[in-house]
């Protein structure tokens, strides 16, 4: 009984150390009024005043002020259709990757998980830098297309959207991949020859077999990659023109520019908020489900 | 260096003083703001080891001193900032027991700065300049002919000179209390308004010339100009020279030239400062009165080309720092200047939105 309750505890302590109590402490900040102090925020906590006339002080005004204005609105959008747009290419990408590797001979697997986790071993931010050099109007890529004769002019894709995609994509790869591969390697192979014994074309059994089959994978993928590049802003700020917009240059517009923590804190919540619900959402769903089939 | 700068950064982030054996300085400066032999000078002379990193933002520096636990000894608001960070309580009271050189401070320059640290007493003139365009002489004079107005903003904030010139590149500072005043001056207002509806103003400037800008970056356009990747920029004054310099050194048949705007350009004083929890205060002031020593200060002037607040550094000079009116302008040039307040913390909401509109288009 004890051991269990150990083993259950592990995870909660995690849960609150590492998500409850910085959340409420950004959720404090966000019911606090910007102020020349340091921090830069009112009121501070007062053991003397007592926690009842600290928590009237607190107030929801930093909230409507996020709905007075549509900067706001667009950039969680814009920001949520950046994620979803990324999400389903990466998906794309990674899926047969993925297929291709859970199909490889025994042998060659390690090798080929190897690859995957390799990029890992130089820092992120050298990659997404490395970027840079590649997609400049001088840099390799375009140096290569003219050579080549596929184009006369220069391509410009640094500093556009097109720049933030392929960023979020290269990034985000792995996260897609590892996930499917290890449902994928699961797969029984009898499942897939019993279906085309069955009269199935391989098509058909890649679609009615291995997908279905694999469908936990891809949600774990795709949870992986949507929800660190909705709010993801070191690619949009390298890689992205000054007309990208994502909630991520917001948050750190208004936190460093307007050194308004009060308000960046409210952003940080109303994002959080986005991603929650729906998670929740699906996961209702998804137990739903679960008692139907049984 | 690297390797200090590296472990600093570590230390920074964890945000622990870490504890080390030999005496240590920690200071927080502009980026390409300083002639780097100074800082080997300065180690040989006291034995404290001098750990040196460089922000290109005062928006950046700012956050890191209302966050407190910076772990800097001396840092470099320019005023307006400095003024506000007082305010808030950022900063020690300067023990001017400790800095006999005080004595070679320019009273030109420090019953400026009095506006915004009053009897300067938490702060010392680092550096001061103007804000105005660098511009590829040769190649703007190509583009818009003979005549082209590089000394004036009509450069900048005509749509039909960035239209053209939107080809060879143009950058702008991406620094809202600079860049602001600067279209109010260019439309007759005062640069120094708080009024939110004078301000928005500034819109109707940006938004015209805003396709042809390249890039709103703070340090970049020093290489970028040198190079002859972009031939105009908006930026400050001792970095457009650098930039002068680095171009003539290379040879590359770029050729630079500054020019405060004759409309008017926006005076600024970088001040040194100590916060009020540095690990080290005493070796704060040691380097503090060390910059203060005039062949240092000349050094470094010399190096960065800006003019500096230190009378007694002059005699040092070289020719073409001292005899550039460029770098210490002239009585007319002087009074053509102005300088500008802190935003009160809603009209800072208003500048910081419009930035953002202007910056991204919504």
């Amino acid at each position: 009984m004890m051991r269990r309750f150990f083993l259950i505890a592990i995870p909660y302590a995690w849960l609150l150390a590492l998500f409850l109590v910085p959340f409420a402490i950004v959720l404090k900040i966000s019911l606090s009024d910007y102020a020349v102090s340091i921090p830069p925020y009112v009121p501070q906590f007062d053991w003397a005043e007592g926690i009842g006339t600290f928590i009237a002080q607190l107030d929801f005004e930093n909230f409507i002020w996020l709905t007075e204005d549509d900067l706001y609105w667009k950039a969680y959008l814009s920001s949520l259709k950046i994620a979803l747009i990324s999400t389903f290419l990466t998906l794309l990408a990674g899926y047969p990757i993925a297929y291709g590797m859970a199909r490889a001979p025994d042998e060659w697997r390690p090798t080929l998980m190897m690859l995957v986790i390799l990029p890992f071993w130089t820092s992120f931010l050298i990659r997404v830098y490395a970027w840079m050099g590649i997609l400049s109007n001088e840099g390799f890529l375009n140096q290569f297309l003219l050579w080549t004769g596929v184009i006369s002019e220069p391509l410009t894709i640094l500093n556009t959207n097109s720049a933030v995609y392929i960023g979020v994509i290269y990034t985000y790869l792995p996260f897609m991949i590892l996930p499917i591969y290890s449902a994928l390697e699961r797969l029984d192979g009898s499942l897939i020859e019993a279906a085309e014994d069955l009269g199935c074309s391989r098509l058909s059994a890649f679609w009615l077999v291995t997908v279905p089959l694999s469908k936990n994978g891809i949600i774990a993928g795709s949870f992986l990659v949507f929800i660190p590049v909705l709010g993801e802003f070191v690619i949009p700020s390298l890689l992205g023109g000054s007309d990208t917009l994502m909630i991520g240059k917001v948050l750190w517009e208004e936190f460093f520019s307007n050194r308004d923590w009060p308000v960046a804190s409210a952003v940080a919540v109303v994002l959080l908020l986005l991603l929650i619900i729906p998670i929740v959402l699906f996961q209702r769903n998804q137990q739903k489900q679960q008692e139907a089939e049984q | 260096m690297t390797l200090k700068k590296l472990t600093m950064t570590a230390a920074v982030a964890l945000g622990t003083a870490a504890v080390a054996s030999a005496e240590e300085v920690r200071v927080y400066n502009w980026s390409d703001y300083i002639d780097e032999s100074l800082l080997e000078k300065f180690e040989a002379e006291t034995g404290i080891d001098l750990i040196y990193d460089v922000f290109d933002s005062n928006e950046l520096l700012e956050t890191k001193m209302l966050a407190g636990g910076s772990g800097y000894d001396v840092v470099v608001p320019t005023g307006t900032f400095l003024q506000r960070q007082i305010a808030a309580g950022a900063f020690q009271k300067l023990d001017m027991s400790k800095l006999p050189n005080h004595e070679n401070m320019w009273d030109v320059v420090s019953s400026r700065t009095e506006q915004y640290d009053p009897g300067n007493a938490y702060s010392i003139n680092y550096m001061w300049g103007t804000t105005g365009i660098g511009v590829n002489v040769p190649k703007v004079k190509e583009i818009l002919g003979e005549d082209a107005p590089i000394d004036s903003l009509e450069l900048v904030f005509n749509p039909e000179n960035m239209e053209k010139l939107s080809a060879c590149g143009v950058h702008f500072l991406d620094a809202p209390a600079e860049m602001i005043p600067a279209a109010l001056k260019f439309i007759g207002e005062d640069p120094n308004s708080h009024d939110p509806d004078v301000i928005a103003k500034a819109e109707e400037v940006f938004m015209p010339v805003r396709p042809y800008i390249q890039k709103f970056h703070s340090s970049e356009y020093i290489n970028a100009l040198a190079n002859g990747d972009i031939c105009v920029a908006v930026g400050w004054s001792g970095d457009i020279l650098q930039a002068r310099d680095r171009a003539a050194e290379a040879d590359n048949g770029v050729e630079i030239a500054y020019h405060a705007p004759v409309e008017g350009a926006q005076m600024w004083f970088d001040q040194m400062a100590i916060p009020v929890d540095a690990p080290n205060p005493d070796g704060a002031h040691k380097f503090l009165n060390f910059i203060m020593d005039p062949e240092n200060m000349a050094a470094a002037s010399n190096y960065v080309y800006y003019a500096n607040g230190n009378k007694a550094s002059q005699e040092h000079l070289a020719e073409d720092v001292i005899g550039d009116p460029a770098i210490y302008p002239d009585e007319a040039t002087l009074n053509n200047l102005y300088t500008t307040t802190p935003y009160p913390p809603k009209v800072q909401r208003v500048v910081t939105r419009l930035w953002t509109k202007i910056k991204s288009g919504t």
